[in-house]
């Protein structure tokens, strides 16, 4: 195993158990080890992504971790294309927002805490990307889960946060279900973990079928569809979201690195990394892209309204990520793959911003309470702006290339949710950009609407936050140059470069027709910059009046559809309820104790009506010796 | 004859205990200091089994056997094989960690308390070294005895009804086992010593009444739903150190006498009754966990969540296959680890706020970070996170399930969801939410505190991360227990289809960890 390769994942863990045991003696150095080391791991999978491109391939375990009988599970790494591409945007980004924390988080308690838990992260995440089977995606899986439940609830004290960050360690359990029955499903169909035997005969599960409880399913479909569970619960995707909005109570740099560029982009991931098995299931596919379509649109309508900006920009994740999802189930993996890619930096780069816009605005997030900020803080303005237009698909930007290939893929597919997912997607593109741009608009445009206190304190970030904006933006704008269309005299590099890994879509659209999907899904999105400057900023009373003459529609966007509420009430405390007064009051200490106490009472009443019989007279005893000698004799004669 | 190790393990700390109940009263440092020591020798002693135990062989080892009392064939018969030998070890390990949590939080009658410790160690791992079944219940019951003290007499307040549940419950099972090794006895060929009676074909009525009878002894023990009831109370009322033997230990033997007598003895009345048991397991699993939820008291919940753990013990048992046993019997172990530590650290606070009522809690990270941190380790070895101990056993737990029957799997799965909630409820209403004022002055953990978890730090990740270092004294035994109840080393056949399993291993394919297996 090249040393390079070890370094990648293992120095972050270094760095994570040495600062989490000394930090607190280091105090505000504590900062150092996990950006050197961070930067280091970026250097190496630099490096390692250079070998993949000169051909070169790792797939070699470390130690057999877990074997029984016939089972046995190695901890190994596999270093394809995939892992170069998903290497190099979780040790970038993460390099980038462990100096941008240096500024961030500043002065708080628990510096050294937050930052041994950013390595963590990082060792997880890399751990996740790396492995060579099932079973080491699972670990990194749940590690990168614990690191976001403890960065979540970072400011512990805070009830809200403990909560946020308890209820996203639990929705995604419910995610993890299925996908550890898919695990167990791929070994008992190929009897083993290890994701090149199970991709080599994967076309040997093609027909098969698995029955379970008198149901029987295709086989690529229990499995794709069981996977698929868990991606749902990592990628916040309906009816699993709820967790990733209220993780926002995480300070802002946790949000941008695992709440929107890496962890979150694990289930999109997973169904890259697992293309052959979903691509034998037509049925897995369509449920795929109609998740995605819905979770699109519905994310997308409720960040219309909101009006903390960061839980804009969540809803916003989760509408994104569902593009990735439409890509992955249209048969599209590599554009999933490159949106994930363009996504994480402008994605990054819009909530580093936010963050730059919370610091200066003193940890105040409505944006209700903002506005003029851009002459306040210039850098933070003009790379937001970058950002909204890369994720508003504004030709040249890198979210242009990556949301047309999505689009484009999803009107060929022959997957039949395909023109259904492209039509939504294009409707979203529209909406992404005006919910962008409004958030913009509102941001730093207009008059400042907060306290002239606030407003006297306003200033530009220090600079260890505004240079990683800085070469976020360089990110957000140039990361599509690696995947520019044939059609607009690109080559598509990224598309052949990922190819040996992801495959070929399943149908290629025609230059003419990908030329009128890009003039469409152009428009939507350059009508929405137009309604959201209309809206705020040539006719500031519209919202108001849209307002009130859609109250239904905007409270339930407002109010997210009401689905925490409706879980609370289906779900939450009818379990609590039944566990209280059932469970508990009920079985446990009506029935099963009254029953284990009373048996005692039965003996001891018995016991008691007995005693009686031996009042000490001798007179009695004497009588009941006689009854007994008659008995016996009657008994005898009987018997004989 | 060799070395008698076993012997000395069992006399070690009974004598020890004699001669701490010969020292004076007055000195109560001496009598502690000299409780550390025994115990410590006695994990010392241990640490030869480890090295010299043969893992390629499912003979017993370390065998010591005598004639005892000849008129009924009873032996003093004692060894080890692959499945008993870790809980020997677990038992000295434990010791030692309820000696030091015990320091300060005992305060009456001190000498007898470690008496008593020092007493059930010895009768602890006579239970696991008898291969005698009238050895094997003498230690059993002798068991009963300072365990009855243990929480009786230093225990809280509601202890005697919690003390007198605990020995009834166990006894009624136990004699009914009496029953059963007494007919055992007469049925299977006059003797007592179980690896003759396990080459017995008895028949399969017989075979099931005994199952019963045995049940009862075992299923109170583990606990199994629905006799389960005296271990929340027991828990409750325990101290820290009773608590902490109880869960790591003491309810292990239930599992560990299905191992060790109703399987081999009885191989078709568990096939029969495989159904039944695993249906027990899967309600234990579900209802131990939904319990918790209703839980005010910080005790009652954990000894709750043993009920559903132990469920998953009892499943992997009892869906016979390699992979779901030999996760049984390693998360026997990591209960013992995880669950014993949780007790540990609930002792350790209780000594600071003298109250186990959850919502009396609340911030304690802020003024406690160290023992936060610890907590959290073992509450996420408990939920089962990968690279701790807990993933590994219910991992083969249920993947072994799941190639027995799949839906078992799916229902136990959803154990973990609710394990995960609420104990991470529990760890939120401990540890995070705003500083309960009446904890600002709370001390962090001393030396000796931190010192009582390491070990169970060093083995959560240990097992969780080289989990093969246990599971290779395992493999041999299991695999010849298996074969003993189903007549096929692997256990029962697979309920999965195995489609593409059988052409890759043709094939070839499968790349070198398919290949390792076969040495």
């Amino acid at each position: 195993m090249p040393t390079y390769l070890l370094i990648i994942p293992f120095l972050p863990l270094f760095s994570f158990v040495f600062t989490f045991l000394f930090g607190k003696r280091l105090g505000v150095q504590s900062h150092w080890l996990p950006i050197i080391s961070v930067v280091i791991s970026f250097c190496c999978a630099f490096y390692a992504f250079l070998q993949v491109k000169s051909g070169y391939h790792i797939n070699q375990d470390l130690y057999t971790w877990i074997s029984s009988g016939t089972m046995s599970v190695s901890v190994g790494f596999l270093l394809d294309e995939l892992t170069s591409v998903m290497l190099i945007v979780v040790t970038s980004i993460s390099a980038l927002v462990h100096i941008y924390s240096v500024g961030y988080m500043k002065g708080e308690d628990g510096y050294y805490r937050f930052f041994a838990f950013l390595s963590l992260f990082t060792f997880s995440m890399l751990m996740l990307v790396l492995g060579n089977n099932f079973l080491q995606l699972f670990f990194g899986w749940e590690a990168v889960g614990l690191s976001s439940y403890l960065l979540i609830g970072f400011y512990y004290e805070k009830v809200s946060a403990a909560d946020a960050g308890k209820k996203a360690f639990i929705v995604n359990r419910i995610g993890d279900f299925g996908f550890i029955l898919g695990l167990f499903l791929i070994y008992a169909s190929f009897g083993t973990l290890h994701y090149e035997p199970i991709f080599a005969h994967v076309d040997q599960i093609a027909n098969q079928t698995f029955t379970m409880l008198g149901i029987t399913v295709n086989l690529p479909t229990a499995i794709a569809l069981l996977l698929f569970c868990g991606a749902i619960g990592k990628s916040a995707q309906l009816p699993l979201h709820v967790w990733l909005p209220d993780a926002m109570e995480g300070p802002t740099p946790v949000s941008a690195l695992i709440h929107a560029a890496t962890m979150v982009t694990a289930g999109v991931f997973l169904v890259a990394r697992c293309n052959p098995v979903f691509s034998l299931s037509m049925t897995a596919l369509n449920v795929i892209t109609i998740v995605g379509s819905i979770t699109c649109l519905f994310a997308a309508t409720i960040a219309l309204t909101q009006t903390d900006i960061k839980r804009v920009v969540a809803y916003s994740t989760i509408s994104q990520l569902a593009y990735m999802f439409i890509a992955c189930g249209v048969g599209a993996y590599s554009a999933g793959v490159f949106h994930l890619f363009t996504h994480a930096y402008f994605k990054a780069l819009l909530f580093l911003g936010c963050g730059s816009i919370i610091l200066g605005m003193h940890h105040e997030q409505d944006v209700k309470y903002m506005g003029g900020l851009k002459k306040y803080m210039p850098i933070t303005y003009w790379t937001f702006l970058l950002a909204s237009l890369s994720i508003s698909g504004v030709p040249g930007f890198a979210g242009f290339f990556s949301k047309d290939e999505i689009l484009a893929m999803a009107f060929v597919s022959n997957v039949g949710a395909g023109k259904f997912a492209w039509f939504i997607g294009t409707l979203v593109a529209g909406m992404t950009a005006f919910y962008s741009f409004r958030l913009f608009f509102l941001i730093f445009h207009g008059d400042f609407r907060g306290t002239q206190e606030q407003k006297d304190h306003l200033k530009e970030s220090p600079r260890v936050v505004t240079v990683p904006l800085i070469l976020l933006a360089v990110g957000a704008v140039a990361a599509g140059n690696f995947g520019i269309p044939a059609v607009i005299g690109g080559n598509a590099n990224w598309g052949h470069f990922l190819e040996p890994v992801l495959g070929h879509p399943h149908a290629h659209p025609s230059h003419a027709i990908e030329l009128i999907l890009m003039i469409i899904s152009v428009s939507a999105g350059a009508f929405g910059i137009f309604l959201a400057w209309k809206m705020y900023m040539k006719n500031p009373g519209m919202p108001q009046s849209i307002r009130e003459r859609f109250p239904i529609l905007y409270k339930l966007s407002f109010n997210k559809y009401f689905v925490d509420e409706m879980y609370g009430f289906s779900i939450v405390k009818p379990v609590i309820g039944f566990s209280r007064h059932v469970i508990l009051k009920i079985i446990d200490i009506a029935i099963i104790e009254n029953i284990v106490n009373g048996l005692p009472r039965i003996i001891g009443r018995v016991s008691g009506s007995m005693r009686k019989v031996q009042d000490g007279l001798v007179s009695h005893y004497l009588a009941y010796m006689c009854g007994g000698v008659v008995f016996i004799i009657i008994w005898m004669y009987v018997g004989a | 004859m060799s070395f008698p190790i076993l012997s000395l393990l069992i006399f070690l700390p009974i004598l020890g205990g004699i001669v701490l109940l010969g020292m004076s009263r007055e000195n109560e440092k001496n009598v502690k200091v000299m409780a550390l020591i025994i115990s410590l020798l006695e994990f010392v002693f241990t640490l030869p089994l480890w090295f010299a135990f043969d893992k390629t062989t499912y003979h017993m080892q370390f065998v010591e056997r005598h004639s005892w009392i000849s008129l009924f064939n009873i032996e003093y018969y004692l060894g080890l094989d692959g499945i008993s030998i870790l809980f020997v070890m677990l038992s000295a390990l434990v010791t030692i960690l309820c000696v030091l949590v015990s320091w300060n939080s005992i305060q009456t009658k001190v000498k007898e308390f470690f008496v008593a410790l020092l007493l059930l160690e010895g009768a602890m791992i006579g239970v696991f070294c008898a291969l005698d079944f009238f050895l094997f219940y003498i230690f059993w019951e002798a068991m009963l005895i300072p365990m009855f003290l243990l929480i009786g007499v230093w225990g809280g307040p509601n202890r005697i009804y919690a003390a007198t549940k605990f020995f009834l419950f166990t006894l009624v099972g136990s004699l009914l086992m009496l029953v059963g090794i007494i007919t055992l006895y007469i049925k299977g060929g006059n003797t007592f010593d179980i690896l003759a009676l396990a080459e017995q074909d008895l028949p399969v009525r017989l075979q099931l009444i005994l199952f019963w009878g045995f049940f009862a002894a075992f299923a109170v023990k583990v606990p199994m739903w629905p006799v389960h009831t005296w271990l929340p109370d027991a828990h409750t009322e325990a101290p820290a150190a009773g608590s902490v033997v109880l869960a790591a230990i003491l309810i292990k033997m239930g599992a560990y006498g299905f191992l060790r007598f109703s399987m081999p003895i009885l191989p078709d009345a568990t096939t029969a009754m495989m159904m039944p048991m695993l249906v027990l397991s899967l309600i234990g699993i579900v209802y131990g966990g939904v319990i918790c939820l209703a839980q005010t008291d910080l005790k009652r919940l954990i000894a709750y969540s043993s009920v559903s753990h132990m469920g998953f013990v009892t499943l992997g048992i009892f869906a016979l296959n390699t992979q779901s046993v030999e996760g049984g019997i390693l998360q026997m172990i990591n209960h013992g680890v995880v669950t014993g530590a949780l007790f540990l650290g609930i002792g350790m606070v209780y000594e600071r706020t003298h109250t186990r009522k959850i919502s009396d809690y609340g911030g304690l990270a802020t003024n406690m970070p160290v023992f936060a941190s610890f907590f959290l380790l073992f509450t996420l070895a408990s939920v089962g996170l990968p690279g701790t101990n807990g993933f590994i056993g219910e991992f083969l737990i249920l993947l072994g399930s799941f190639m027995t029957k799949p839906w078992i799997a799916l229902v136990a799965s959803s154990g973990l969801i609710i394990g995960a909630w609420y104990m991470l409820w529990l760890y939120q209403r401990i540890f995070f939410n705003p500083v309960n004022p009446k904890w600002n002055r709370i001390k962090e953990l001393e030396l000796r505190e931190i010192v009582a978890f390491m070990p169970m730090v060093i083995l959560i990740f240990w097992i969780g991360l080289f989990p093969n270092t246990m599971l290779d004294f395992m493999h041999v035994s299991v695999a010849h227990l298996l074969e003993q109840v189903t007549g096929n080393p692997e256990g029962v056949a697979s309920g999965v289809q195995l489609a593409v399993t059988n052409s890759l291993d043709s094939a070839g394919h499968g790349v070198q960890h398919i290949q390792q297996i076969s040495h």
